[in-house]
């Protein structure tokens, strides 16, 4: 079957199997930046966000994101190296898998949620698995992040 | 010693970042071509087997489908997996393909199609048929029993390892100094128990990938998630009996590896099909297959004696091990050894000390390099033991510890006996810091030995425990490094590493070290890494070794590269080489006569001195003639709840001696992911099975990694600390921070409810259980 997506601003159109998942339609286009790490939608490393909510590829029907718009962290250029700069900074960048969807999500919570707390922030980024960092050089770089961008 | 740094000891950021938050093509499976056959692997169903037949037809005739390929397609060489110096101490006890299956998830047959739903329908169409034997699932009993795992005779060791594989055993090794039964028998406090670890799952988030292809030459490439492209290289080619001349390993980066891609699992299927077919091919392991087909900590019992005197001076030191090594016997006997080695000269003042064991098959995931590697089993049952003997000497374990541990200036004839496999080299401890390390963070901590418990209410306890860790830099006398540093004009340099780095940052931290020495910014060295063609030899990343061992090495290549510089300007000025210095900016004469800034000059030797124009290049490399270990005191603060068995941590204390971090952030980051693997392992992580040997824990809802709303608090500090021996002082800070939870959650749980758990995970149930256990009647 054939669906029509706006990828990072782009109609593209893709023929694919009813059963196919997202992420696997996305990276056989050359959407690399999309990462497959656990296949069972608890990890996080494959989030993209679909009409600008994170939503996980891996877990995600292709058919049913039919007609939407799909945002990678390549379609946030420049929300991703302001935030980098901060991850970069805090040496919070470890093997770097699960930083596409990691910067995504942490995009994506500024937009809903402006300047959360810590716990606030925990939650919503519960679901995007680190098993470098300890977690604790990325929450550093999230609140300098959220500080030095707040409006 | 102590000296002012301009490149290192800094918290530089690590040069591939921002690439890789962008989102760039960096990982083996972004950069695969489009065209690659998609590799799928039919596994075992069966903990143990004989395949009578495999009808592989159907699966043959289905279209796409390349080709497919079992035992019956691959000459039979029983090879290792392990990556690790050659020869290697592992058992050559693998097949590519085999006729026997001997745990549920061993490789029964690949298929190669033109896309993964074609390769994953083929898979389906196979038909095996086999003799389900009986399996050994149970450890404790695997030794002497009437099932053996390899009866097969061409399985061999490459050195004498006590590989006895009629009798399950993959190895054995045992070391006595002194007598410790007689110390024992004198000692006027002993203890005694049996500490029990479980398998822990690695998790790194990038699958086990690779892809492989025939260059314009005609050589196999093959570009792979692996920690060690030279040892893969040497595996491969003895396992495919190819001449190494004709194989390129490339690693690009990876997606965390923690060990468990020290090893040589996907490479082997791509390559077959890539040479049978002459196509590209590419092997994607999904999570269900790293979770069962890659490796898995070796599972340990350890029974551990410590004898004192009253006045808590720890005479003697026993520590015998069962090991699991699983189906198959990589790094089975290396693991084990640093069970020991890497934990019993903490205490090095004993009268005698004692370490042995065997390590066993068994028909479940076999066991391989995993960070701690065997130091943090063997650190959970000394340490624990260690708190336990303070509770019979009624004294302050922190004091006990002070009391007993290695300080700088001091060694331990551990050192010379025991090394991975083989014998160890004599070591002088120049660099150890655990007094502070122990002073700080007891500070840190709040530690006061009479209040170590204190109740919170609703029926939860706030307690507090403490755990020393040491670890190694590289594997003396084994593991080499090598650097090749080259001037290009505009008066940058490459700097060409074999080293392999895995997220840790070494690319960013060996660009540091090779700045700091030339005198020149980081930003003027270009790294590349990591591939067996283009860049010079290394062991890869394991052992603790980057820092230290490819660090020398590339101070090395540095301090070469001055007298290359040094010597070329010399013939450009007509002087002698020792009238030349250089600061990184400028080639000068002492005089002030003559010279000539580093970028002209490097415009010259490539432009302007007609016959005189040169490539001015450097190489170094090092193998360690010891390891100087880094240590760390960890301290913990959890909270019990006496009603459910729940524990929380809710402050984690490290204080790390690494030497000179070289890069401060990236060093602090390592601790911080190392404790946060090692609380996993004693709250939750647990590989289980069913009664059938499959595996229950094959997903990410089965097999829980901490979440970051599991961390309440780490605080880590590196102790100011230099060890002569390492570039510009550094030790290695990869492994040290997994190693101290395990003994001092346990140690905490104890404090609190007096139950001493001495079997992993400790678990709400566990703890409940114990708790239960342990209240007067």
């Amino acid at each position: 079957m054939r669906i029509q997506l706006n990828i990072n601003g782009l109609e593209k159109q893709f023929d694919i199997e009813p059963g196919d998942m997202l992420v696997d339609t996305l990276r056989r286009a050359g959407y690399t930046e999309v990462k497959k790490g656990c296949d069972t939608g608890s990890c996080g490393v494959c989030t993209v966000l679909l009409d600008g909510t994170p939503i996980l590829s891996c877990s995600y029907l292709s058919a049913k994101a039919d007609g939407h718009s799909i945002t990678t962290i390549r379609g946030l250029e420049k929300e991703a190296a302001e935030f980098g700069e901060f991850l970069v900074a805090e040496g919070a960048d470890q093997c770097g898998f699960c930083a596409p969807g990691f910067a995504l999500t942490v995009i994506a919570m500024k937009r809903e949620l402006g300047s959360p707390g810590e716990e606030e922030i925990k939650h919503y980024l519960a679901g995007n698995l680190c098993r470098c960092s300890g977690y604790e050089s990325q929450m550093r770089a999230i609140k300098k992040y959220l500080e030095a961008t707040h409006a | 010693m102590h000296r002012e740094f301009k490149e290192v000891k800094k918290a530089r950021g690590k040069i591939e970042g921002q690439g890789l938050v962008a989102g760039r093509p960096a990982y083996s499976d972004d950069l695969a071509p489009r065209d690659a056959l998609v590799v799928k692997i039919l596994r075992s169903p069966h903990a143990h087997a004989r395949i009578i037949s495999i009808d592989s037809e159907a699966a043959e005739q289905l279209t796409g489908v390349a080709c497919v390929l079992s035992y019956k397609d691959v000459k039979r060489i029983p090879f290792t997996r392990a990556g690790q110096g050659h020869p290697e101490p592992s058992p050559h006890d693998k097949f590519i393909f085999d006729q026997y299956v001997r745990y549920v998830g061993d490789e029964v047959a690949a298929v190669a199609a033109v896309d993964e739903a074609t390769a994953i329908r083929a898979l389906e169409l196979i038909k095996v048929e086999y003799e389900v034997l009986d399996a050994v699932l149970d450890f404790e009993a695997a030794m002497d029993n009437p099932t053996v795992i390899h009866p097969e005779p061409e399985i061999h060791d490459m050195f004498p390892i006590g590989f006895e594989p009629k009798r399950n055993i993959a190895a054995a090794y045992d070391m006595e100094i002194g007598d410790v039964e007689k110390i024992l028998a004198e000692s006027e406090i002993t203890v005694k128990s049996s500490y029990y670890t479980q398998a822990q799952a690695h998790v790194a988030l990038e699958p086990h990938t690779a892809y492989s292809y025939l260059d314009l030459h005609g050589r196999l490439n093959v570009v792979t998630s692996t920690q060690n492209p030279f040892h893969t290289r040497r595996l491969l080619g003895q396992a495919l009996e190819m001449p190494l001349r004709s194989i390129r390993i490339r690693k690009p980066r990876i997606g965390g590896g923690f060990g468990g891609k020290q090893h040589v699992h996907v490479e082997p299927y791509a390559a077959l099909v890539t040479l049978r077919t002459g196509k590209p091919a590419k092997v994607v392991m999904t999570r269900r297959e790293v979770f069962e087909a890659s490796f898995a900590r070796h599972q340990m019992r350890i029974d551990m004696q410590v004898g004192a005197s009253r006045d808590g001076r720890i005479r003697a030191l026993d520590m015998h091990v069962l090991s699991n090594t699983g189906a198959y016997g990589e790094h089975a006997l290396t693991v084990f050894m640093v069970g020991g080695s890497k934990t019993l000269p903490l205490y090095n003042k004993v009268e005698a000390v004692r370490f042995g064991g065997k390590i066993v098959y068994t028909n479940k995931i076999p066991a391989g390099a995993y960070r701690g590697y065997g130091a943090i089993q063997g650190n959970f049952a000394l340490e624990s033991a260690i708190s336990e003997l303070a509770h019979e000497l009624k004294m302050d374990p922190a004091e006990l510890r002070r009391k007993n541990m290695i300080a700088e200036g001091e060694t331990s004839e551990i050192f010379k006996i025991m090394g991975e496999g083989s014998e160890g080299v004599e070591m002088t401890i120049e660099s150890c810091k655990l007094d502070y390390c122990v002073d700080r963070g007891s500070q840190l901590i709040k530690w006061d030995p009479k209040k170590l418990a204190v109740p919170s209410g609703d029926g939860k306890i706030r307690a507090k425990g403490m755990a020393l860790a040491m670890q190694g830099s590289g594997i003396p006398l084994i593991d080499m490094g090598s650097a090749h540093i080259e001037l290009q004009d505009d008066g940058f340099f490459k700097l060409h590493i074999g080293a392999t780095d895995l997220g840790t940052g070494s690319d960013t931290i060996l660009a540091q070290i090779a700045a700091e020495e030339l005198g020149v910014s980081s930003d003027d060295i270009i790294v590349y890494a990591s591939d067996t063609d283009r860049t010079p030899y290394d062991v890869g990343a394991y052992a603790s070794s980057t820092t230290y061992v490819s660090g020398n090495a590339v101070i090395r290549a540095a301090k070469n590269m001055k007298q290359v510089l040094r010597a070329a300007a010399a013939e450009k000025f007509g002087v002698a080489a020792e009238e030349v210095e250089f600061d990184g900016k400028e080639l000068r004469t002492g005089d002030g006569k003559h010279s000539v800034g580093l970028k002209e000059f490097s415009f010259d030797t490539l432009y302007h001195e007609g016959a005189n124009m040169k490539t001015l290049a450097a190489e170094g490399s090092f193998s360690g003639e010891k390891s100087p270990p880094p240590y760390m005191a960890g301290f913990v603060e959890i909270e019990v709840d006496t009603g459910t068995g729940k524990v929380e941590v809710l402050d984690y204390v490290a204080i790390v001696d690494c030497g000179t971090p070289i890069n401060t952030n990236l060093a602090k980051v390592q601790v911080e992911g190392g404790l946060l693997q090692g609380i996993g392992m004693a709250m939750y992580e647990d590989v289980q099975y069913s009664s059938k040997g499959q595996m229950l824990t094959n997903n990410l809802m089965h097999y829980k990694i901490p979440s970051r709303e599991d961390v309440k608090k780490l605080t880590v500090e590196l102790a100011e600390s230099y060890d002569p021996s390492g570039p510009f002082g550094a030790k290695s800070v990869g492994e040290i921070g997994i190693d101290t939870p395990l003994a001092a959650i346990a140690n905490a749980i104890y404090n609190a409810t007096g139950a001493r758990i001495r079997e992993l995970p400790l678990t709400p149930p566990r703890v409940l259980a114990a708790i239960k256990a342990a209240r007067p009647h």
